[in-house]
């Protein structure tokens, strides 16, 4: 087994043999998934804290269930609702939490770098489930297997990243990890809505989704926030939706058999057409919520098998 | 009258740009003599019995003390990040003998009883020169001025709202309109506020990797734009606090050339730092303007080597630990930097970007000289403020020996070369290395 890492931070310290391990343990708990008895014993004894300094519902689920079907003992902790809202700073919550012994700490929060931050704080093994506009590694790695189960390979392929690739941690660490795959990646949107030294990042940026579809293997779409939709970013939705809105016509030009990925909550209308996010033939949108639980079970799997080893070793 | 000669040196002239072997005769506060040897450095002019004191400097370095503009001294209100005794004592070690500080403390230095505590306090605790400058509208908030004509008869030797921009330039005008009439120096912080709001990082690659909000060095250059605009329409004398971008280099340099009284500095991280130092969000090198990228750093070591920027600041500002362990974003900006000035100027004398007599006219001569001090020159009747340094000793930077009472030097575990071995103020020692 190839994956030494304590915490899972980002995509951006993983090697590509290290995702491989990753993938093919998570789909060992897809057919586990999918069988009556859903269950392992493989965090069994161990604590999971899920620290959402976010508003969360699908990857708070995801992950809470995700720990429960390993027989781990999980408690959600939503932190806006906590001692933040008293002035507690960041590290004094995690020294805080240190003390009570978790094993697993699942982390969401608004600032880049946050879960880093903790990260040094605590003896225990961190997941970033999702930090500003930085890292989201789990939505990569499920993000990963359901192209690797939907197209037989995660290499060679050309994939498009449509949308606020600006604001979204969706798109940094799926670049990463579709970069290190050495696929072929492009990036559509418009301009207000691309970060900046993007030329630097090794990907083809397209203003224009007839041409930047051209020929694509996979169609992933990000969710763009309500807050950006007004003038901000953008003249308005309609516009928006008209030049960057996934329908059946701009698909058209991608590969006869490309597949259309949205990493959720959608906004039907906005940057999907609703028939298109629901046709089977065509989005795999719902196999994505399904891998999701079985990477983040993987993943949960191998950070305790590392932290056993490391406690072994003491 | 009490005479010391400091002999046996190697002197730092910035007004001459030499570094010659040679002596200074101090008597009473003052340079009496500077001996070099093309004049008489015979044995008789130096022979000990001459004098009250002599102190060998052993063939180290003797060169007048910085002259730092911008120091942040967090008194009154923040007096647990600094004080002008600590504060003091960090610019002695640095080798810093005119700390010239900032009023965006809390409350803002605005009016002339706020002004009379800051020189009370420094007078009672700093041991090195303080002069204070005061802000230039009322609370920093940009709406109106401060009483300017009476904060000059209280001792300000210039004017700045710091890091706030002057948003509204018919209040800007004003102000510059009024600090003229009566001589009085502004500094400015040329940045466009609308395009830097939020920002925590120079825009590009590394700051869209770490998802950090960046502004782009672009912002620096319409601040400056605008302000040279401001300073052609009203006259005023001008010094910009900060220019860390390349872009803003050729519009400073037609604004000297169509004859502006501008003068520009840039602050010592700048010029050793660059964006990617911030690896893994350390918040120790959240300054601001953010670090830049490589290419500007070495363009502006350039533009202070040719001298078309005339001054290096530390921008020493002090942060405790609450303020920097934070998500980046989160953080407060500001380095503290009184006492690592120095051995980091000296990695650009050691990499020959900049030569010593032109980071001493940079950190000495040229700022003395803004102010309209008689200090910063190695010359009879300058005040005896000097620094005797060895540029080529070297050490470990260790954040736990610094003097400030805040220790958020982006040098901790920096290998380093230049240190301090005696900072005299008006020829008195302030500090000797132990």
């Amino acid at each position: 087994m190839t994956f030494t890492h304590r915490h899972l931070l980002g995509i951006e310290h993983l090697r590509p043999e290290e995702i491989v391990t990753l993938l093919d343990l998570a789909e060992d708990y897809v057919t586990l998934n999918r069988s009556a008895e859903k269950h392992s014993d493989a965090l069994a004894g161990l604590t999971q804290i899920n620290m959402f300094f976010e508003n969360s519902t699908r990857t708070q689920a995801s992950f809470e269930l995700a720990g429960k079907r390993l027989g781990a003992d999980v408690m959600n902790m939503a932190m806006q609702a906590s001692s933040i809202a008293k002035g507690e700073t960041l590290i004094d919550t995690a020294m805080t939490l240190n003390a009570m012994h978790p094993d697993l700490l699942v982390v969401r929060h608004p600032h880049s770098g946050a879960v880093d931050l903790l990260a040094q704080k605590v003896n225990c093994a961190v997941l970033n489930a999702g930090d500003g506009r930085h890292e989201h590694p789990t939505q990569a790695l499920l993000d990963a297997l359901t192209i690797r189960r939907a197209k037989g390979r995660l290499h060679r392929l050309s994939i498009a990243i449509c949308g606020d690739i600006a604001h979204s941690r969706v798109a940094r660490s799926n670049i990463m990890l579709l970069g290190k795959m050495e696929n072929r990646i492009r990036l559509i949107g418009p301009p207000t809505l691309m970060p900046s030294g993007i030329g630097e990042f090794g990907v083809e940026v397209y203003d224009d989704m007839a041409e930047g579809l051209a020929d694509v293997d996979v169609v992933m779409m990000l969710r763009l926030q309500r807050e950006r939709m007004d003038g901000g970013f953008i003249p308005s939705e309609r516009e928006y939706f008209h030049r960057f809105g996934l329908d059946a016509e701009k698909l058209s030009h991608a590969k006869p058999d490309a597949i259309v990925m949205h990493p959720g909550p959608m906004n039907r209308g906005v940057e999907i057409d609703g028939e298109l996010a629901d046709d089977i033939n065509r989005s795999v949108i719902q196999d994505q919520v399904e891998m999701g639980v079985a990477v983040r079970m993987a993943a949960m799997d191998l950070l305790a098998r590392n932290q056993r080893k490391l406690k072994g070793a003491a | 009258m009490s005479t010391t000669l400091f002999t046996n040196a190697k002197l730092i002239d910035p007004e001459a740009g030499t570094v010659t072997s040679g002596a200074v005769v101090v008597r009473n506060g003052k340079i009496a003599d500077v001996l070099t040897q093309n004049t008489d450095l015979d044995e008789d002019t130096l022979a000990p019995v001459n004098f009250d004191h002599v102190i060998d400097c052993n063939r180290k370095h003797l060169a007048p003390g910085i002259v730092d503009i911008g120091v942040k001294v967090c008194e009154p209100g923040e007096r647990h990040k600094e004080s002008f005794g600590s504060a003091g004592l960090a610019a002695a070690a640095g080798g810093v003998t005119t700390m010239v500080t900032r009023p965006d403390t809390d409350p803002v230095i605005d009016n002339p009883e706020a002004l009379e505590f800051v020189i009370r306090r420094a007078r009672e605790a700093a041991p090195v020169n303080v002069l204070p400058m005061a802000a230039l509208t009322k609370g920093r908030a940009g709406r109106e001025m401060t009483e300017i004509g009476f904060l000059l008869d209280a001792g300000a030797v210039a004017f700045t709202d710091c890091d706030h921009v002057v948003g509204d330039t018919k209040v800007f005008g004003r102000a510059l309109t009024y600090a003229r009439s009566l001589g009085a120096l502004v500094l400015g912080h040329p940045q466009d506020p609308g395009l830097s709001a939020g920002a925590a990082a120079t825009s590009g690659k590394f700051a869209s990797l770490r998802g950090l909000s960046g502004v782009s060095p672009m912002a620096e250059r319409m601040g400056l734009d605008r302000d040279i605009a401001m300073i052609e329409m009203t006259g005023a004398k001008y010094h910009a606090d900060q220019i860390t971008a390349a872009r803003a280099l050729p519009p400073l340099e037609r604004a000297k050339q169509n004859g502006f009284d501008i003068t520009a500095g840039t602050s010592i991280h700048h010029l050793t730092l660059n964006a990617l130092d911030v690896a893994d969000y350390r918040t120790f090198f959240k300054i601001k303007p953010p670090l830049r990228d490589e290419e500007d750093r070495l363009a502006i070591a350039q533009a202070v080597a040719s001298g078309l920027i005339d001054v290096i600041s530390s921008m020493h500002t002090p942060q405790d630990e609450e303020s920097k362990r934070l998500p980046f974003e989160a953080a407060a900006s500001g380095a503290v930097a009184l006492e690592t000035l120095l051995p980091a100027a000296m990695r650009l004398f050691h990499s020959d970007h900049i030569t010593l007599p032109q980071l001493w006219r940079a950190m000495s001569l040229n700022p003395a000289k803004r102010l309209g001090l008689d200090c910063g020159r190695l010359a009879p009747g300058a005040p005896a403020d000097l620094v005797l340094f060895d540029p080529h000793a070297p050490f470990v930077m260790d954040r736990a020996t610094l003097h400030s009472k805040s220790r958020n030097t982006p040098f901790d575990g920096a290998r380093m070369q230049g240190k301090v071995l005696a900072t005299y103020v008006a020829g008195k020692s302030v500090y000797q290395k132990q």
